[in-house]
C-alpha cells in the first residue's frame, strides 16, 4: 500500500487550509444535526459510524503516516471491548472504570505488539500484525472460562441516563471530537512529520540521527491507545462481545474504512467509515449479497480514485487550482 | 400564529412526535402484524437458515398468511452468523421497521447477542432453534421465549437413561469444542454417572475438523460399551463416514445429539449414518398421522424431508399464531402476548401431542429415542424406537437445586464420582 500523497501542502497556501476549515466545519456540523433529522435506529447508525471512524484514524496514523499498514488493530479494539464488558458484568463494576481498564489493556496489548513489529515493514509488518491479532482472537475464542467462548460475554456498561440513543450519540460525539483533534495535533505536531519522515524513506531518517525505532513503537502504542478508546466506546455501544469483535474481519473493516476514505488524510476516515457502515445498512435492505455489492464498490474506488474519497477530491481540488 | 408561537408548537411537535412514534406503532391493532425474522442466510451455516425461513413461510403459507385472523409482514434479516451483525438488524427491525416480535437465529452466540438487546426493551423474541441452556435457565429473560426450540442438555439426558437401560455401563464422549456441545456432553454425562455408569475419557475437538484419526484411535482403545458424539452440521458427516470407515461402526454401538443425525446430515449421506441413535423430540420417520402428513407436504414444496430447522420454525410459527388467535390478534400488547404465549399448550404441532412451556419458557416434550434407518423410498430417515413422556430441560431435578450447580462446561460436566 503506497502511502497517499499529501497534495494539501503542493496547493496554494492562502487557499487549501481555508477550504479545509471549511470542510471540517460542515462535516462537524453534519454529524451535530444528523441525528436530529433521522429516526432512532440511524442514530445508532451514525453512532457505529463515529466510534468506527477512530478505530479507522488509528489505522491511519500508522497507514497513512508512518507507512505500516497493520492488521491488528481490530484485536486491539476488541481487547478493550472485551475487559471492560469483563469488568462490568463478571466484576460488576463501574462502566467508567471499566473502559479505563479497556484502553490500559488495549495500550499495553499494543505496545507488545509494537515490540514484536516494529522492525519490519511491507508485506511482513502486514503478516506479523495479522498473525498477532488472530492470536488475540484464538484466546477469546478459547479462554472460556473469562471470555465466554463462542458465546462471547453479555455486559452491562451502559448506565441507564445513555440508555437512550440520543444522548448517548452526543456523548459520543464530544468524545470522538476530542479524540479526533487530539489525533490531528499529533500527526501535524514535530513528531508526526517525523513519522511521514519514516514513512517516506525510514534508512535517511535514520542517517539524520532520528531514533526510528522508538518513533515507530510510539506510534504503534498511540495508536493502539486510540484503538482501545474506539473499543471502549464500542463495548457500551454494544453491551456484548464475543469472537467476531477482535476476528480479522475487524482490523480489516478499519482499514477498508481508512482506505476508503483516503489514507493519510485522518479526516477520511469519517467518510470511510459513513460510506461502508451506511452501503452496509442500505445495500443489506434489498439484497443478501450485500457483500458482493460492497466488494464491487470497493474495487472500483480502488480503481477510480486510488487515494480514498478525500484524497481524490484532494487530488481533483489541486489539479484545478494548480 | 406569531413566529414564536409557531416555532414552539413546531418543537413541541417534534418532540411528541419522535417520543410517541413507537407508542403510537404498538398501539395499533388494525394493520399486519409485523414479525422480524432473522436467520443466517450467508455465512457457515447459510443452508440451515435458508431451511428457517422455508419453515416459517410454510406454516404463513399454509395459513394464507394470516396469524390471529391479521395479515402477516414478515421482514426477514440476514445475521450472517455474527453477533454484532445479528443485534445491528435486530436493532433495525425494532427500531426502524417497527415489529412487534422478533423471532429466529441460529447460532447461538447471535441469539444471546439479540437476548441482551432485547433485554433493555422488553422487545417479545422467540427463539426456536436457539438451545443455550442459559436462556431458560440461570439468565432468564421474561421477554426470551423458546416457543417451539429446546435446551442443549434436555434431550441427552433420557438418551443417557436408554443407554443405561441397554445395559451400558462405560461411555466417552467426543464433541465439538463449544458451549453446545458442552451442554449436551453434560447433560448426557450427568445422567449416565448418576445412573452407574462411568465415563472413560471426554474428548473436544475444534469446529470444523477435517480428521478424526487421532479421537477415533483413542476412543477405540477405551474399551467402552458405547460412544457419544456430539457433531454439527459437516462435522457430523465427516464423523459418521471416519467411524464407519475405521471400523467402529458395528463394533461399538454410536448415539449422539439429535442435530448429528438431523436430515440436514444425513439427507447427503449412505449406509455409514445408520443404525445411529439420538433422542428428540422430533423424528421424521414417526409413524403419527400428524408427522406424517407434515413430513409429506414439506416434501412436496421443498422436495426434501424437514431437517431440524425446518420443523422447529413451523411449530414456533404455529405457536405464535396460537396465542396471537387466544388474545385477538392483539400482538402488540406485549404484556398480554406473551402471557397468552406461555399459556398456550400446542395441539396442532407435527410432533402428535400437546406442547407446553414450564415456568421458565421452555417447552416439556415426549423425547423419541430415535434411530437412522432406510425408509420404503431407501432415503435415511429417523424412526423412533422408544418414549419418554414429559421430558423438560429439568428432567427429574427439582428446577432451583439444579440451577445452583454450575453451567456446563469443559471444566464442568456434572459428572458423578465413585
Amino acid at each position: 500500500m503506497t502511502p497517499a500523497p499529501t497534495p494539501a501542502a503542493a496547493g496554494k497556501p492562502s487557499f487549501m487550509p481555508r477550504l479545509g476549515l471549511a470542510a471540517v466545519i460542515l462535516g462537524t456540523l453534519f454529524f451535530a444535526i444528523a441525528p436530529l433529522l433521522v429516526p432512532t435506529y440511524q442514530i445508532s447508525i451514525l453512532t457505529e459510524v463515529l466510534i468506527y471512524a477512530v478505530l479507522a484514524m488509528s489505522v491511519d496514523i500508522l497507514a497513512g503516516y508512518t507507512g505500516r499498514t497493520p492488521l491488528c488493530l481490530g484485536a486491539v479494539f476488541g481487547v478493550s471491548t472485551y475487559v471492560t464488558v469483563y469488568w462490568t458484568s463478571t466484576m460488576g463494576g463501574s462502566p467508567y472504570t471499566g473502559m479505563m481498564l479497556g484502553i490500559l489493556a488495549a495500550t499495553l496489548v499494543a505496545a507488545i505488539f509494537a515490540i514484536l513489529a516494529i522492525r519490519t515493514t511491507g508485506v511482513y509488518f502486514l503478516l506479523l500484525t495479522l498473525a498477532l491479532g488472530m492470536i488475540i482472537w484464538g484466546i477469546c475464542l478459547r479462554w472460556t472460562s473469562v471470555t465466554g467462548g463462542e458465546n462471547g460475554l453479555r455486559g452491562a456498561v451502559r448506565p441507564a441516563e445513555l440508555a437512550a440513543h440520543m444522548p448517548f450519540y452526543y456523548v459520543v460525539f464530544v468524545a470522538v471530537a476530542i479524540i479526533t483533534f487530539i489525533m490531528w495535533r499529533f500527526v501535524r505536531s514535530p513528531f508526526g512529520l517525523t513519522l511521514r519522515g519514516i514513512r517516506d524513506s525510514d534508512s535517511r531518517m535514520r542517517s539524520l540521527g532520528y531514533n526510528v525505532s522508538l518513533h515507530m513503537f510510539i506510534a504503534f502504542t498511540v495508536a493502539g491507545v486510540f484503538a482501545g478508546v474506539a473499543g471502549a466506546l464500542y463495548a457500551m455501544f454494544n453491551d456484548f462481545v464475543s469472537p467476531s469483535t477482535v476476528a480479522l474481519t475487524q482490523s480489516v473493516e478499519g482499514l477498508l474504512m481508512a482506505i476508503t476514505g483516503g489514507v493519510g488524510t485522518l479526516f477520511g476516515s469519517f467518510i470511510g467509515a459513513l460510506a461502508i457502515i451506511g452501503l452496509e445498512n442500505a445495500v443489506s435492505i434489498y439484497t443478501e449479497r450485500w457483500q458482493t455489492v460492497l466488494g464491487l464498490v470497493f474495487i472500483f474506488i480502488m480503481i477510480f480514485a486510488p487515494d480514498g474519497i478525500l484524497g481524490g477530491i484532494k487530488t481533483l481540488l489541486a489539479r484545478k487550482r494548480g | 400564529m406569531d413566529r414564536r408561537t409557531f416555532l414552539k408548537s413546531s418543537v413541541a411537535l417534534a418532540a411528541v412526535g419522535t417520543v410517541a412514534m413507537p407508542y403510537v406503532a404498538r398501539a395499533q391493532g388494525t394493520g399486519p402484524i409485523k414479525i422480524g425474522l432473522m436467520a443466517p442466510l450467508t455465512g457457515v451455516v447459510a443452508s440451515g437458515g435458508r431451511e428457517m425461513v422455508d419453515g416459517f413461510n410454510m406454516y404463513l403459507d399454509e395459513k394464507g398468511g394470516m396469524m390471529g385472523g391479521r395479515k402477516v409482514e414478515l421482514i426477514v434479516e440476514d445475521d450472517g452468523a455474527n453477533p454484532d451483525m445479528a443485534l445491528q438488524k435486530a436493532r433495525r427491525l425494532v427500531e426502524q421497521n417497527g415489529v412487534s416480535m422478533l423471532c429466529g437465529n441460529l447460532l447461538a452466540n447471535t441469539g444471546l447477542a439479540v437476548a441482551n438487546y432485547v433485554k433493555g426493551n422488553g422487545m417479545p423474541y422467540f427463539i426456536p432453534i436457539i438451545a443455550a441452556d442459559e436462556l431458560t435457565q440461570r439468565n432468564r429473560i421474561k421477554n426470551v421465549v423458546r416457543v417451539a426450540g429446546y435446551t442443549g442438555s434436555q434431550f441427552p439426558r433420557p438418551l443417557a437413561d436408554w443407554c443405561l437401560k441397554q445395559g451400558y455401563k462405560k461411555a466417552a464422549t467426543i464433541s465439538q469444542d463449544y458451549t453446545f456441545g458442552q451442554e449436551q456432553c453434560g447433560g448426557f454425562c450427568q445422567t449416565f454417572t448418576e445412573g452407574g455408569g462411568t465415563i472413560a475419557g471426554q474428548f473436544w475437538h475444534p469446529l470444523n475438523t477435517s480428521d478424526f484419526s487421532p479421537y477415533l484411535g483413542q476412543l477405540a482403545n477405551l474399551g467402552v460399551d458405547v460412544i457419544f458424539a456430539m457433531e454439527t452440521g459437516a462435522d457430523a458427516t465427516r464423523f459418521m463416514q471416519q467411524y464407519s470407515n475405521f471400523g467402529l461402526k458395528g463394533q461399538i454401538p454410536l448415539v449422539g445429539a439429535m442435530n448429528m443425525t438431523d436430515q440436514s446430515v444425513i439427507r447427503t449421506m449412505g449406509s455409514e449414518a445408520e443404525g445411529v441413535i439420538v433422542a428428540a423430540h422430533f423424528a421424521e420417520g414417526s409413524p403419527a398421522p400428524v408427522t406424517k402428513t407434515f413430513v409429506e407436504a414439506h416434501m412436496k414444496k421443498y422436495n426434501k424431508y424437514p431437517s431440524l430447522y425446518g420443523f422447529s420454525m413451523y411449530s414456533g410459527a404455529m405457536w405464535l399464531d396460537e396465542a396471537a388467535k387466544s388474545i385477538g390478534g392483539k400482538v402488540e400488547d406485549r404484556e398480554a402476548f406473551l402471557a397468552a404465549v406461555s399459556k398456550t399448550e400446542l395441539t396442532g404441532s407435527p410432533l402428535g401431542q400437546t406442547v407446553k412451556l414450564d415456568a421458565y419458557g421452555n417447552p416439556i416434550y415426549d423425547v423419541h429415542i430415535r434411530k437412522v434407518v432406510k425408509n420404503a423410498d431407501g432415503k435415511l430417515w429417523n424412526a423412533p424406537i422408544a418414549n419418554y413422556p414429559a421430558v423438560s430441560q429439568f428432567w427429574t431435578y427439582n428446577p432451583e437445586t439444579y440451577m445452583k450447580q454450575p453451567p456446563y462446561s469443559r471444566d464442568f460436566q456434572g459428572i458423578k464420582k465413585g
